[in-house]
């Protein structure tokens, strides 16, 4: 019988700095297309320390750069973030300090809190992988802590590189925004009604751009939802 | 954008994040409510995607951006990895804007 597969010790590290580097050009473009947008330097990299969640920082700064309200902008990011709740329940775990001899009860908290902000779709994906208990904490504490430390150096890099270079347009870093968004939401696109939904929400959206303040249109796409509960 | 508002977005982010490790023994998330947060996602990240690449200030954007957009999408369907994705994007928006479409 194979024993429950492991990887080993090179291949998370070949893993997490694959997913390291796709992050990292992800996050440059974020710190750039940022401040081009006409952001204060510090929004995106004090965004990316504290929210450190790449899609919903994409779409709070995609809402205000369209000239929507900050609430609208938040709204829109916490609605993206709540399937952190599943991910969080499927590896609280490893999120928080190993069995006992691991500090006092101080150090245990901050071990549980700092395990809580590294929860990200990567960091979960990692833990997933497996199922005995130590390579999973191993596995979602490497990721988790090579990305944060990536993400938040690339996004500084993206708004350096945001503030020198007077025409990011010519060089096409609007584009960035729109396709990340793109291919975030493309997993769950599988689903035909879920597509069906999409669709419908994005026309409405694109639609009630012209007339309505901006922001709303994109919460006017929700009423798509409505797709899911029509016959397949 | 306000600190304020990154500190609201932040501590609902950090809401949904720990509430895994303290209430683990007395929550679960009924599957059907997961799927709608998960289409709920869908339909905001693809409004966002459209209403970002095709309009700018309540007007049409131009051709340039969405084109580098669909071009994006269709490349992330086939599973390219993600930085190919990214810089596709980029990389024809940029060309077509030399190429004098805007």
């Amino acid at each position: 019988m194979r024993i429950a597969w492991r990887t080993t010790d090179r291949e998370l590290f070949r893993d997490v700095a694959l997913v390291c580097l796709a992050d990292g050009i992800v996050g440059v473009s974020f710190g750039a297309t940022a401040v081009a947008g006409g952001l204060p330097w510090w929004v995106p990299i004090v965004m990316s320390l504290l929210v450190f969640a790449g899609g919903a920082q994409f779409a709070a700064v995609g809402v205000v750069l369209a000239g929507g309200s900050p609430v609208a902008a938040v709204a829109a990011g916490a609605l993206l973030n709540t399937r952190l709740l599943p991910y969080s329940l499927a590896v609280a775990d490893v999120t928080g300090p190993s069995g006992a001899g691991s500090g006092g009860a101080g150090r245990r908290w901050l071990t549980r809190l700092l395990g809580a902000q590294l929860t990200t779709d990567e960091s979960v994906a990692f833990a997933l992988r497996h199922t005995d208990p130590a390579p999973r904490r191993k596995a979602f504490w490497a990721c988790g802590v090579s990305l944060f430390t990536v993400w938040n150096v690339a996004v500084l890099l993206g708004v350096l590189a945001g503030t020198v270079v007077k025409n990011t347009a010519a060089f096409g870093l609007d584009a960035t925004f729109p396709a990340v968004l793109l291919a975030l939401a493309l997993p769950t696109l599988a689903d035909s009604r879920t597509r069906a939904a999409a669709g419908t929400g994005a026309a409405a959206a694109v639609a009630l751009t012209p007339v309505l303040p901006a922001g709303l249109p994109v919460v006017a796409a929700l009423g798509g939802l409505a797709c899911l509960w029509r016959r397949r | 954008m306000p600190l304020l508002a990154i500190v609201a977005l932040a501590a609902a982010t950090f809401a949904f994040r720990i509430a895994g490790p303290l209430f683990r023994d007395r929550v679960t998330v009924p599957a059907a409510a997961e799927r709608l947060l998960a289409s709920a996602a869908a339909v905001l990240l693809v409004a966002l995607a459209a209403t970002s690449s095709l309009t700018q200030g309540g007007g049409f954007s131009g051709w340039a951006r969405p084109a580098g957009m669909l071009v994006a999408g269709i490349l992330a369907a086939r599973r390219l990895p993600f930085p190919v994705v990214v810089l596709a994007a980029a990389i024809v928006t940029a060309l077509l804007r030399l190429a004098g479409v805007h």
